[in-house]
C-alpha cells in the first residue's frame, strides 16, 4: 500500500524542506511515510506550480497554509479552541478537495510508558477524527493510527519539545475513501 | 525454536553405556532440528544430559550446611567463592575448560551475592577432578564455597562437563556432583547450568542463568529510530536478530514455553498483535479484527490464550483471544484506557493498567474479565504491571515527581518498594526465578538512548546488560530445558 516512489518523494521533500527553512515544524510532522505531505516543496521557487504549496488543492498547501497538526496538553486528548480552529480549517479543505483521504497520526511525548502512550496517541487521533467528522468530513475518508512515543518530532527532553510532540497530524493521501 | 532436551537421570554413578544410549537418542532429534539449528545456532545449541555424580568416598552425604544466602534479606556481604580452572580431561578440552569456569564465575559474581577469590590468590591447584579437596588451602584464602569441575571433549565433538560444589568451612560437598553432556556450541549453556546449580543450592532460590531474553534493538536518531526484535542469552551473549528494521516493533514477550514471541508490530502499517516463531521466524498477526489498533499482547501461562489491548474509536480495552478456537472475548468495557495486562502464574487473574481514576493505576481482575479492584494507591502514576513467576510480587513502572521508578509490590498492593529511580525507567520483566527484574532505562536529551538494566528485588545490584546497540523492552524467557 505504500509505494516506494511516494516514500522516496516524501523523504526527498522533507529533506529539502528541512534544508530550506531549518524549521522542523514546517516540515512534515507525519511519521508514517504515507501520503503526499510536503510533496512538491522546494520545486516552487517562484510562481504557481501544480501540487506546490501555492496550489490551494495541494497537500503541500494543506500542510503549510491550513495546518496539518494540533497539539495537546500533558496527558490530555481534548481539543483546545486553537486546535478546533485548525481542525475546522482542515475539514473545510477536505470538504473542498474530495480527492484526498487522511490518516490521522496520534503521538505522545516520552513522559509515559510505551503502551499507555500508544493508547493515548489513539485517543488523540480519534479526537481529531471525531472533530473532522463533526465538520462534515465523511468518516470513510479518515483513518487513525497511533505512534505513541515512537516518533517524536522534537528530540530534546524538555517541555519545549514535549509540547510539539503531543500532537495529532493529518497526513493526506490521494483517494476517495470508502 | 526447539530448546535443548534435558533428561535428569537419578543414578548415583555415571554409567557410560547408559549415558551413550541416551546421547544417541538425542542425536536423532538433533538431526530433525538441523534446519532450525542453522537459523538459530546459539539458541538451541546445547543438548544436555544431567546426571548426578557419585560423591567421593571420603565425603559425607550432602547435608545442607551453613553455606546459605537468603536473597530477600538484602545481602550486605557477598559469599566468597573460588572457581579454579576446570580440569581438562583431554587436550581438546583445554580452552573449553578455561572458558566454562570463567562463565560460571561471571554468572555468580554478577549476582552481587558472590565474590570470586581471584585465582592468583589460590594456594591449591586442582589437577584432578576426583582428588581429595585440600580444605585448609581454601580456608586459608577465605573461600567459603569452592566449585571444581572437569571438561572432556568426546571423539564425536560432544562435551562432558562435571562439577562439584563444596562448603569449605564445613569441609563437605554441597549436594551431589553433576554431569552435563552437550554439543560444543552449547558450552555457555552448560556453564550456566553449573552456575545455576551452585546458585540454587546456596540461595535456595530457583535457577535463572540458563535463560534468554527477547528485546528491541534500537539504532538511528531519536526521531527516526529503527527497531528490531532480538534475543540474547541472559548475560548478553549469542545475540540473534529476529526481524529487520523495516517496521516498528514494540514490547515483545516470550511464550511460557519459549518457542514463540508475541509483540506489537507495524508491519502492515498499523499496530497489530503479531506472533513470531523463534525457530522458523514465521510471523502471523492474531486478533484485532474490526479493531483499529491491537497491541500490548501477552500469552497466558498455558500459552493457549492471548490477552491484549485493542483500540476502537479511540477507546482502549482489554480482550482475550483463545488461540485454538480463534474466539475473542472482551474483558473490560470502560471508556478509559485499559492496557499492559499480565496473567498471574496460575492463569486465574490479570493485573493491568487503567486510567479510569484520572491517571494510570494498577488493577487486578479475574481472567474472565470484570471491573477489577485497584491495588496501587501511592503517589504518582503506575503502569506496566508484571506478575512474578513465583506469584509473590507484581513489578511495575511508577512515574512520580518527574522521575520514573521500577518497583515491586505484593499482589494486593501492599509492601510497595521502589527498586530504581531515574529520568526514564520502564517495563520490568522477571527472571525465571522471580528474584531479579530487568527493565529499560532511557537517558534524557537529544542523544538519549535506552539500555537494559537488571536489579534484585531487594533494590541491590543494579547492572547494565551488555547489548550490541541501544536496547529496550526486555522480556525474560523461561528457564531453558
Amino acid at each position: 500500500m505504500i509505494s516506494k516512489i511516494s516514500k522516496t518523494a516524501l523523504i526527498l521533500a522533507t529533506t529539502l524542506a528541512l534544508g530550506a527553512c531549518g524549521d522542523r515544524l514546517g516540515a512534515g510532522g507525519g511519521a508514517g511515510g504515507q501520503g503526499f505531505d510536503g510533496a512538491g516543496v522546494g520545486a516552487n521557487a517562484g510562481g504557481f506550480t501544480p501540487g506546490g504549496p501555492n496550489d490551494p488543492a495541494s497537500a503541500a498547501y494543506f500542510q503549510q497554509n491550513i495546518g496539518d497538526r494540533v497539539l495537546f496538553a500533558v496527558d490530555q486528548s481534548n481539543l483546545s479552541a486553537e486546535a478546533q480552529t485548525v481542525l475546522a480549517g482542515q475539514a473545510q479543505w477536505l470538504n473542498a478537495n474530495p480527492g484526498y483521504t487522511a490518516l490521522i497520526e496520534g503521538h505522545a511525548d516520552e513522559q509515559g510508558t510505551r503502551e499507555y502512550n500508544l493508547a493515548l496517541g489513539g485517543r488523540r487521533a480519534n479526537a481529531a477524527r471525531d472533530y473532522l467528522i463533526s465538520q462534515g468530513v465523511s468518516a470513510g475518508r479518515l483513518r487513525t493510527i497511533s505512534y505513541g512515543k515512537e516518533r517524536p518530532l522534537q528530540i530534546c527532553s524538555t517541555e519545549a519539545c514535549y509540547s510539539q510532540n503531543r500532537r495529532a497530524v493529518t497526513v493526506l493521501a490521494a483517494g476517495a475513501g470508502v | 525454536m526447539k530448546h535443548a532436551h534435558v533428561s535428569a537421570a537419578r543414578g548415583r554413578t555415571v554409567e557410560k553405556p547408559r549415558h551413550f544410549g541416551d546421547t544417541e537418542a538425542i542425536s536423532a532429534k538433533e538431526t530433525k532440528r538441523s534446519r532450525v539449528k542453522t537459523f538459530f545456532k546459539g539458541l538451541c545449541a546445547a543438548l544436555m544430559l544431567a546426571l548426578p555424580l557419585s560423591v567421593p568416598a571420603t565425603a559425607q552425604d550432602a547435608a545442607p550446611g551453613p553455606l546459605r544466602i537468603t536473597i530477600t534479606d538484602g545481602v550486605i556481604e557477598p559469599l566468597t567463592v573460588a572457581v579454579p580452572p576446570f580440569v581438562a580431561r583431554n587436550p581438546a578440552a583445554q580452552d573449553l575448560a578455561e572458558d566454562i569456569s570463567r562463565v560460571i564465575a561471571a554468572d555468580l559474581s554478577n549476582t552481587g551475592l558472590f565474590r570470586e577469590i581471584p585465582r592468583d590468590a589460590h594456594i591449591s591447584r586442582v589437577s584432578s577432578f576426583d582428588a581429595p579437596i585440600e580444605y585448609s588451602d581454601w580456608k586459608a584464602i577465605n573461600a567459603q564455597a569452592l566449585i571444581t569441575g572437569s571438561v572432556l571433549v568426546e571423539p564425536d565433538g560432544r562435551i562432558v562437563v562435571q562439577f562439584r560444589l563444596f562448603d569449605v568451612f564445613s569441609e563437605q560437598p554441597l549436594g551431589d556432583g553433576l554431569q552435563f553432556v552437550g554439543t560444543a556450541d552449547g558450552w555457555r549453556r552448560m556453564a550456566h547450568k553449573v552456575a545455576d546449580a551452585a546458585y540454587s543450592r546456596i540461595t535456595g532460590e530457583g535457577p535463572y542463568f540458563d535463560s534468554r531474553v527477547v528485546f528491541v534493538s534500537e539504532t538511528g536518531p531519536k526521531d527516526a529510530r529503527q527497531k528490531r526484535l532480538a534475543v540474547m542469552d541472559y548475560d548478553g551473549a549469542n545475540v540473534q536478530y529476529l526481524t529487520s528494521s523495516d517496521s516498528i516493533v514494540l514490547a515483545p514477550r516470550f511464550s511460557p514455553d519459549g518457542t514463540k514471541i508475541i509483540y506489537t508490530g507495524y508491519e502492515s502499517g498499523f499496530p497489530r498483535v503479531t506472533v513470531i516463531d523463534v525457530g522458523t521466524l514465521e510471523k502471523q498477526t492474531v486478533g484485532g479484527v474490526d479493531q483499529n489498533m491491537s497491541f500490548a499482547p501477552r500469552f497466558s501461562p498455558d500459552s493457549g490464550r492471548v490477552v491484549y489491548s485493542a483500540e476502537v474509536a479511540g477507546n482502549t480495552d482489554l480482550y482475550v483471544l483463545d488461540l485454538a478456537s480463534g474466539t475473542t472475548n472482551r474483558l473490560t468495557t470502560a471508556p478509559s484506557i485499559e492496557t499492559a495486562p499480565s496473567f498471574s502464574p496460575d492463569g486465574s487473574r490479570i493485573v493491568f493498567e487503567s486510567d479510569r481514576s484520572g491517571q494510570p493505576q494498577l488493577y487486578v481482575m479475574p481472567a474472565s474479565g470484570g471491573d477489577g479492584s485497584r491495588i496501587s494507591y501511592g503517589e504518582g502514576r503506575y503502569g506496566t504491571p508484571v506478575w512474578s513467576p513465583k506469584g509473590d510480587y507484581i513489578a511495575f513502572t511508577k512515574q512520580n515527581a518527574g522521575r520514573f521508578h521500577i518497583g515491586v509490590m505484593r499482589t494486593d498492593g501492599s509492601e510497595e518498594r521502589l527498586l530504581t529511580g531515574a529520568f526514564l525507567d520502564e517495563g520490568p520483566t522477571w527472571a525465571p526465578n522471580g528474584r531479579v527484574v530487568m527493565f529499560t532505562r532511557e537517558t534524557a536529551g537529544a542523544q538519549g538512548a535506552p539500555a537494559l538494566y537488571s536489579v534484585d528485588i531487594t533494590g541491590r545490584n543494579l547492572q547494565r546488560a551488555a547489548t550490541p546497540a541501544a536496547a529496550s523492552d526486555p522480556s525474560w524467557g523461561p528457564l531453558l530445558q
